[in-house]
């Protein structure tokens, strides 16, 4: 018997990888690459997305009433501001417990299972189970600080900006530290053992080895995770939107744009400027990613 | 000795206040769902409740749509879920193994769809959708979550099929079997541990996603789970035993399938990250 194509699975196929990959490309073309386009578009006109037919050309005259918004570039500190103090925070807070589970004890498995459930709940439900804790009258967060004898007088904590971003922050990183454990995590158990035995042969302390071994070993990972993080942190919209609705100074980039798109911009002649606003934050989005994977020096493939 | 003994006192303390830390919002949130409304509304609540009263939960289900939520995000993440695991395999399948001409753009143009932020498409979808009748639909929310959640979806299956041994394909090659045969009955098969994975990633992003589920489905009786939470709200106060009730019901199914499926979410979470 002839055996044709001894390794067929590195023949070049362009019709049967057109057929696997087609599908695909076709979802995110018509969805997500179609409306891009169509946002641009929608960009460079005045209209309300009730009555697109009065929709007047105006060219890029929206892009530049954007960087005239006040409110525009606080929300951009805002979310710059809340995903600086958020992704750092649990990269600190995430690598510490990764590293206390990469050891081997009792309960384990237990505090692992533990983590991955504020992972796995919706965002809007973590927020409100926060949101009722934070509550200024019945939240236990006052009633726990009050008896103590810490607090003297309940806290508006969502409702003045001093109090009102921190306590978001705080419900950011509560939702998404399990996510840093776990990958750091993943990425501790494949640093092999042999190396820090060998360094504590050479007498190397612990916060040595850290430094020397863990750290330069876990960088790719680290790498990627805050890729993940950041990305993420700069689009959020649920906890703000549940928590605040963007009061108390919490604004954030998103929030912002859903409500110029569809509360202003629906009868009012606001839509297109939205538009222009969702084009910049997918401009911010892309050059911070761009940045940070060139730095990173992290390989796709 | 000594020393040994009190390092490993801070260690157990130091792990016991990461569990706390993680699970009490949860305690609470089920121990205000219980709570009569009279000691709901204090300034001073017992860390323990002392009278239990399931009122919350039945308001939840007779106030509310809240059943026709649930299956809502059922009938979304679920649909969203398999079919994004049909495509999905199939790319992640191409990337992993076939050999084709302007792979690495159509990666490139893959993974670019993950880093897009979801307002960024939100007004124009909105506008695509509604020109073909699709808002307020389940159509008109599982084909944007499709496109949302494909990209980590090939990226982690293609993962595992690089992982899988190429012998069994080889061979069914050799035996005259075809490429697209060939995926179905040994590709397929022996990758159900990563698709179970991926299938579960992929539908606790949709259950989850909120957003899109906002904008999109505008009728309370389409409203998904996450939707109908955050707009719960009452004549003269904020229905907090409600709210309570319904996250903890939702969150139910979810931490029962983190307990079962533990290593295999992981998995999926952590596939291509960690390989680098």
């Amino acid at each position: 018997m002839r055996v044709k194509n001894i390794d067929p699975l590195h023949r070049t196929d362009p019709i049967y990888a057109a057929i696997f990959v087609i599908p695909t490309l076709a979802v995110i073309g018509f969805i997500a690459f179609w409306p891009l386009g169509q946002t641009f578009y929608n960009s460079l006109f005045k209209f309300a997305l009730m009555y697109p037919q009065s929709k007047v050309f105006i060219g890029f005259s929206n892009y530049g009433k954007l960087f005239q918004d006040s409110r525009f570039m606080n929300d951009l500190w805002n979310t710059v501001r809340f995903s600086l103090w958020s992704v750092g925070l649990e990269t600190l807070f995430g690598m510490l417990v990764a590293l206390m589970l990469n050891k081997k004890f009792k309960l384990r498995g237990l505090v692992r299972a533990a983590v991955l459930i504020p992972w796995a709940i919706p965002t809007v439900v973590s927020s409100q189970m926060w949101r009722w804790m934070y509550n200024d009258n019945y939240g236990i967060v006052n009633s726990l600080l009050l008896s103590l004898h810490i607090l003297k007088k309940p806290i508006v904590w969502l409702g003045f900006p001093a109090t009102a971003m921190p306590a978001i922050i705080s419900v950011d990183i509560w939702k998404t530290t399990p996510f840093m454990i776990l990958l750091l995590l993943a990425g501790l158990q494949m640093i092999p053992e042999e190396l820090y035995e060998a360094a504590r042969i050479d007498g190397a302390n612990a916060w040595q080895r850290f430094w020397s071994i863990t750290f330069p070993m876990i960088r790719p990972t680290l790498g990627i995770a805050l890729i993940f993080r950041t990305l993420d942190a700069m689009r959020v919209f649920d906890i703000v939107y549940v928590m605040t609705k963007g009061a108390a100074n919490t604004e954030t980039l998103s929030v912002y744009n859903q409500w110029t798109l569809f509360t202003k911009g629906f009868i009012a002649p606001y839509f297109g400027y939205g538009s222009s606003m969702s084009v910049m934050i997918f401009l911010i989005i892309s050059i911070f990613a761009f940045f940070y994977v060139k730095t990173m020096k992290i390989k796709l493939d | 000795m000594k020393h040994k003994r009190l390092r490993k006192f801070f260690f157990y303390i130091g792990v016991a206040v990461i569990l706390i830390y993680f699970l009490f919002p949860f305690y609470w949130a089920v121990v205000s769902s219980i709570r009569p409304a009279s000691e709901l509304f204090s300034s001073h609540q017992s860390l323990i409740p002392f009278k239990i009263q399931l009122n919350s939960y039945i308001q939840v289900f007779t106030e509310r749509p809240f059943a026709r939520n649930i299956l809502n995000s059922t009938i979304v993440a679920g649909s969203a879920t398999l079919l994004c695991l049909v495509i999905g395999s199939l790319a992640g399948y191409a990337i992993a193994r076939l050999k084709f001409a302007g792979k690495m753009l159509v990666m490139l143009f893959i993974l670019s769809v993950s880093m897009f932020p979801q307002v960024s498409i939100l007004g124009a979808l909105f506008q695509i959708l509604r020109s073909v009748k699709l808002i307020n639909t389940y159509p008109g929310l599982i084909i944007p979550y499709i496109a949302l959640t494909i990209p980590l979806t090939v990226w982690t299956l293609q993962n595992f099929f690089r992982d899988m041994p190429k012998e069994l394909e080889e061979a069914a090659y050799i035996d005259g079997s075809g490429k697209f045969s060939t995926f179905l009955k040994i590709v397929l098969p022996l990758s159900a541990p990563g698709l179970v994975a991926t299938g579960l990633l992929t539908f606790i992003f949709s259950w989850n996603e909120f957003l899109f589920a906002l904008t999109f489905e505008q009728l309370p009786n389409m409203y998904t789970v996450p939707v109908a939470i955050a707009m719960f709200t009452g004549y003269y106060v904020v229905p907090w035993g409600q709210i309570m009730a319904a996250s903890v019901i939702v969150t139910i199914p979810l931490v029962v399938l983190v307990l079962i499926f533990q290593n295999k979410i992981i998995a999926g979470m952590t596939a291509g990250s960690v390989k680098g």
